[in-house]
């Protein structure tokens, strides 16, 4: 768990941060979202002491931050950047290793865990752990950024716009990696961007910042259902929030499901649990369906969504 | 193995030249017919050689030393103060004309190996200097924020990171101050310490063209063997810290 208390971060006289309080509940990603020079990224920084802060308390799992020495403090927290940051004389392996080999753990260990964390991250460990970085592409590369942070086994995650400089497939591609792996961890989250979007799809919670302060904490649904301001609304587009709203929900809310799961025939099209119901009402406009077989992970039909249903209760 | 042929070539060729210049002396009764003593011969060529090499060796070991040393303090958080003005001092160093360094320091330090051991080190460290700050400076700013937030100590930052990411820029520089500083060395012998200018100088003073050449010959090779001593040095860096980018 993750406080902070009345926190305040001046630059001369400049204010970049005005007395946040926030708390971050151990397990759930808390975005910080907000336009740039927002002071969202000065926040982060305090919280594993890159910056100092000016004034107020910052307690990680209920101890002060300033009490603690700052490299040990950082061990135990992952940190993802804009731009990786991996270190270009260092292969893939070694980069990973990085936190693990300041720990002093035995070297199979090390390697035992670089190898779980590239399958882990959907790297092929023989094609890509001796490769360098300049070798890879950018989303190759912030998965092995991701990879790095997590090597340690932290129980808190640091992200500065780690998706900010990717485009926007491969950007989609981390977002959905990165909840797949947060379902699997539940790490305590931290996580920085300006793009509102991206804080909808990861956010357990949003703390939506402008200039240094915070100006609703909430969750996603809470944020597009009740924004606290004209800011905040701006932030978040009057226009598609029926469809943002959409998109925090899965089809899985708004199916009818069958009694016993049924094997599908081949060649039946489809959605998954999992599809959003914007995705599913999409898909559905396009094809020109009006119901559609629902088919789980492991590929059993298990139910049917209509479109009537989506368009009643969707938003 | 073959990247060290070069230099191992060059340096038999330079001992073999220093200890075997009586051999040529056909050569330069042909260059110089009107003398009679066509090879220098009050000293030495091989102590001349040691001796001008010692002073290089010594100024380029404490020039690099100090440089780096004050290449690193300029980029600390704590000496950032200073930055501008020691790489403005770099800067501004290499506009002074070595000959004035020594025109200096001979008042002070008198006659000998002294004086230009000073002006090599002075002369020989400011090349260095600005490499070591280029070098240092040159780090991607995301590499080192990255190396620190994720729980390197400083120190730990400045020997896996920065100097192994920095060491091809400051390598090129040490490179350059030493190949300068050979040549500079022979201007010693005008104050009296014992280097390959010594026959320069004689040749100069007595109108022995065969003199000049002797020395400039074993200078010019004594630069170049360095020099690809160096070059070996600098593929061997790359393996070891940039193999992908090492052809």
């Amino acid at each position: 768990m993750i406080e902070l208390k009345n926190v305040t971060r001046r630059f001369g006289d400049a204010v970049a941060v005005d007395r946040i309080n926030l708390t971050v509940e151990t397990g759930e990603v808390c975005v910080l979202v907000g336009s740039s020079g927002c002071g969202k990224s000065t926040t982060l920084r305090m919280i594993n002491r890159l910056l100092p802060h000016s004034e107020g308390e910052i307690l990680v799992d209920g101890k002060d931050v300033t009490a603690m020495n700052p490299e040990q403090l950082r061990l135990n927290m992952g940190y993802v950047i804009q731009g990786t940051g991996l270190f270009p004389h260092w292969t893939v392996a070694r980069n990973i290793a990085m936190v693990p080999q300041l720990l002093k753990w035995p070297r199979e260990r090390i390697d035992e865990r670089v190898h779980e964390l590239l399958t882990l991250l959907d790297l092929d460990p023989a094609a890509h752990a001796s490769k360098y970085p300049q070798q890879l592409s950018g989303g190759q590369a912030q998965r092995v950024g991701v990879a790095r942070a997590l090597a340690a086994n932290p129980n808190i995650l640091l992200m500065d716009e780690p998706f900010g400089a990717l485009d926007a497939i491969t950007r989609e591609n981390l977002q959905q990696e990165m909840l797949r792996i947060q379902t699997q961890l539940r790490k305590t989250t931290v996580f920085v961007t300006h793009d509102i979007d991206e804080a909808l799809r990861l956010a357990t919670r949003i703390a939506v910042m402008d200039r240094g302060r915070i100006v609703q904490h909430d969750t996603p649904e809470n944020i597009l259902r009740r924004p606290a301001s004209d800011f905040v609304e701006n932030l978040i587009g009057k226009q598609d929030r029926g469809l943002k709203l959409m998109s925090l929900r899965t089809v899985r809310d708004l199916m009818e499901t069958y009694p016993q799961p049924r094997q599908p025939e081949p060649g039946t099209d489809g959605l998954k649990e999992e599809d959003s119901l914007r995705v599913a009402l999409s898909i559905m406009l396009w094809q020109n369906w009006n119901q559609v077989p629902v088919f789980s992970a492991d590929g059993e039909e298990t139910g049917t969504i209509t479109r009537e249903r989506i368009i009643q209760e969707g938003a | 193995m073959r990247i060290w042929l070069p230099p191992a070539l060059l340096s038999a060729l330079l001992y073999a030249l220093s200890a075997g210049m009586p051999v040529l002396e056909p050569l330069f009764q042909w260059v110089q017919p009107d003398k009679q003593n066509v090879i220098y011969e009050r000293e030495s060529f091989l102590f001349l050689l040691q001796n001008h090499l010692m002073l290089v060796v010594i100024s380029a070991l404490v020039g690099t030393l100090a440089a780096v040393a004050g290449g690193i303090f300029a980029t600390r958080p704590s000496g950032r103060d200073f930055l501008p003005l020691v790489s403005q001092i770099a800067s501004i160093g290499q506009t002074f004309p070595p000959v004035a360094v020594l025109a200096l320091a001979v008042p002070v330090l008198g006659f000998g190996e002294a004086p230009i051991l000073v002006a090599l080190i002075l002369y020989g460290l400011l090349p260095i200097l600005r490499n070591t700050l280029a070098g240092l400076e040159g780090v991607d700013a995301t590499v080192r924020q990255a190396a620190l937030g994720m729980g390197m100590s400083p120190v730990q930052v400045l020997l896996q990171v920065e100097l192994p990411l920095a060491g091809r820029v400051i390598l090129a520089g040490i490179r350059t101050s030493v190949t300068i500083n050979i040549a500079t060395a022979a201007i010693g012998s005008t104050i009296g310490a014992r280097t390959l200018g010594d026959p320069v100088i004689a040749g100069l003073v007595n109108g022995n063209t065969a003199y000049v050449l002797q020395g400039a010959i074993l200078i010019g090779l004594l630069a170049l063997t360095v020099d690809s001593l160096f070059e070996a040095v600098e593929r061997v860096w790359d393996r070891r810290f940039l193999p992908q980018t090492a052809s």
